[in-house]
């Protein structure tokens, strides 16, 4: 195999055309199949490839298996492995939970269709004033931004939650100020199921995992162009609105993307600071793996939400992988 | 009236310095950072309060052994610490040369596999924890039952799943950022291809296995979705389930310490990683702390 290579380097007698076949000995994929034996790479990925077939790809057919399943005698869920032997009776049952005419799941689902977008927008607009401001004016004290910024990916989000459970309290600091500077009378139970609470609650846990790529974005927009904007007399807004937030749609889209998708199926924000009054769609889905006998519940519960949100996925995909060709 | 003149030309003004922007960043920092430092500083409060000081103690972090009320002493907090160090250890030792072996493979491999293995990857990063933790809990209950129990095993095996993609983006991040100059040098000067990975490649990427290894590790302490499905019993829960049980009732200051220590745990673990990659990437011409994220920032 190694002959193969530095024959022809060591043996030429032109030394452009030896370079020139150097080069094109190590370039591309003709080579690198020649250099390696076919199977030699393949074999690095074939591990964790393998990984995911039995523990990603696997459970997800379990999934079907278990929501196109039946039960028996005492309503255990037996899970059916043959497609051809599916049952829908748990799936179409779930559904009509949704849109029947006793739908009592539907307000969860109208919760999160309502939460999501809204705390995602509020993400979006202090997330790109804070990206564009740490891109564009922080000066020599970008970098300590920027570790201020990541610090919230490091304590986790349960902490983050937590924390503000405390603060919120009947008794907590929040209350204690509002009442101390007269805003209210008495204290609010802040933490009784107001969608208020959640929302904002939303937004604090997933904010950061916006203004990352958005400033990584934005940073890397090229001074001149906003310069010649300037230069051909437009105001700074104006630059703003024609130059800069144009530039930016695909990077907004992707930050949306990145913080709607693990709001869909967050049950732990309203667990902690909401109540069943603010129920969402992850509750749903919780609910039912907690109980005994749930399975197949939860697993017509996952499909849907995957069918829910296999656009976003798939676009979100898309476009990382566009990203990583042209990088 | 010249004060609204003055107030519009300050407006118009392109120089002027944002104020507005200023003010709502530093605003937002407070806003996120602040409230964990409260309940930091709860976690030695001396009465059994989250929300009214009582004075200073330890007694919720090393407390009297007789009440076990403290983090070192409370058997059940215990027992969970150790657990979550014993998953986090183990998802480490798995996902990094696991994710690193897929990225190198998936760097150089060609063909239509390479598309379909990066593509489940990249999905199992971005699936709602959720998702996947529902998955495998019905993986494990059914199909798998008399393989692999809930308890640790089933524990390690899906946090894995659910962090491999992690080093798997950190150090394609780096393998693109090298390039193949090194390798092909190597190859050049007669190394065959395994001892030119091994002596030339690997050296190369150690910064981003140890960058991603602080990653893996700091997410998985703090993991508690997957985890909580795979559990048996409450031996085989860690910390970060513990806290997440107790935050539903009416938590003590304990609980505070708790997620105090896990706080403490990640930021070491990011902070070795961060010294250790500094360390050995210092000379290169790159901003370190945007590449150990891993983000293309």
């Amino acid at each position: 195999m190694r002959s193969e290579v530095t024959a022809p380097v060591s043996e030429g007698g032109d030394e452009r055309a030896t370079r020139k076949r150097a080069r094109s000995v190590t370039e591309g994929a003709r080579t690198s199949r020649a250099l390696y034996p076919r199977w030699y790479w393949p074999s690095f990925a074939a591990p964790a490839t393998l990984w995911l077939a039995v523990l990603f790809v696997l459970p997800f057919f379990v999934v079907f298996a278990v929501a196109f399943g039946t039960t028996d005698l005492f309503g255990n869920p037996l899970p059916v492995y043959q497609p051809w032997y599916w049952s829908a009776s748990t799936f179409t049952g779930t559904l009509q939970r949704f849109f029947g005419a006793n739908a009592f799941y539907r307000p969860a689902l109208v919760r999160t269709l309502v939460f999501v977008p809204a705390a995602s927008l509020l993400c979006l607009v202090f997330g790109y004033a804070i990206a564009y401001y740490v891109a564009r004016h922080s000066g020599r004290r970008k970098g300590l931004f920027l570790v201020l910024l990541i610090s919230p990916f490091w304590i986790s989000y349960l902490m983050r939650v937590y924390a503000w459970q405390g603060l919120l309290q009947p008794d907590g600091l929040i209350n204690k100020a509002l009442v101390a500077v007269h805003l209210v009378g008495t204290p609010i139970n802040w933490l009784e199921g107001k969608p208020l609470t959640v929302i904002l609650g939303l937004v604090y846990g997933y904010i950061p995992y916006m203004i990352l790529p958005l400033f990584g974005f934005l940073d890397r927009i090229d001074p001149n162009l906003l310069e010649a904007g300037r230069d051909l007399g437009a105001s700074p807004i104006k630059t703003f609105l024609r130059v800069t937030l144009p530039l930016s749609r695909q990077a907004i889209l992707a930050g949306m993307v990145i913080v709607a998708l693990p709001m869909f199926g967050d049950y732990y924000t309203n667990d902690l600071l909401g109540s069943t009054r603010t129920a969402m769609f992850g509750n749903l889905i919780d609910t039912a793996v907690e109980s005994p006998g749930g399975g197949p519940q939860a697993g017509s519960l996952v499909l849907m939400l995957m069918v829910l949100l296999i656009v976003p996925l798939l676009y979100y995909l898309h476009s990382t992988r566009k990203a990583q060709e042209m990088a | 009236m010249s004060a609204q003149i003055g107030v519009r030309r300050w407006w118009r003004d392109p120089w002027r310095k944002p104020r507005v922007l200023q003010t709502l960043t530093w605003g937002y920092l407070a806003w996120s950072i602040v409230p964990v430092l409260i309940a930091v500083a709860f976690s030695f409060n001396a009465g059994r309060s989250r929300s009214a000081w009582q004075g200073f103690s330890l007694r919720w972090w090393v407390g009297s052994p007789t009440a076990a009320e403290s983090l070192l002493y409370s058997p059940d907090l215990r027992t969970a610490v150790v657990q979550s160090l014993r998953l986090s250890f183990l998802t480490v030792l798995i996902a990094v040369p696991l994710g690193t072996l897929f990225a190198i493979g998936i760097d150089r491999w060609r063909g239509r596999g390479p598309g379909v293995a990066n593509f489940t990857m990249l999905l199992s990063f971005v699936v709602p924890e959720i998702i996947l933790g529902v998955a495998l809990f019905l993986a494990f209950t059914y199909l798998m039952r008399s393989v692999v129990h809930l308890g640790t095993l089933a524990q390690v095996l899906g946090l894995v799943t659910f962090q491999v993609s992690y080093p798997v983006i950190v150090v394609r991040a780096r393998l693109l950022s090298i390039g193949k100059e090194f390798e092909e040098a190597a190859m050049d000067l007669g190394a065959p291809p395994t001892q030119s990975i091994r002596r030339v490649l690997m050296p190369l990427l150690y910064p981003a296995i140890f960058a991603s290894a602080a990653l893996v590790f700091a997410d998985s302490i703090d993991d508690f979705v997957v985890v909580r499905y795979l559990s048996s019993t409450s031996a085989t829960e860690p910390l970060s389930v513990k806290i997440y049980t107790a935050a539903r009732a009416a938590p003590p200051p304990s609980v505070n310490a708790a997620a105090s220590f896990m706080l403490f745990a990640t930021l070491i673990a990011i902070t070795i990683g961060f010294l250790v990659y500094r360390r050995i990437t210092r000379g290169e011409r790159r901003s370190a702390a945007r590449e150990f994220i891993g983000f293309q920032v």
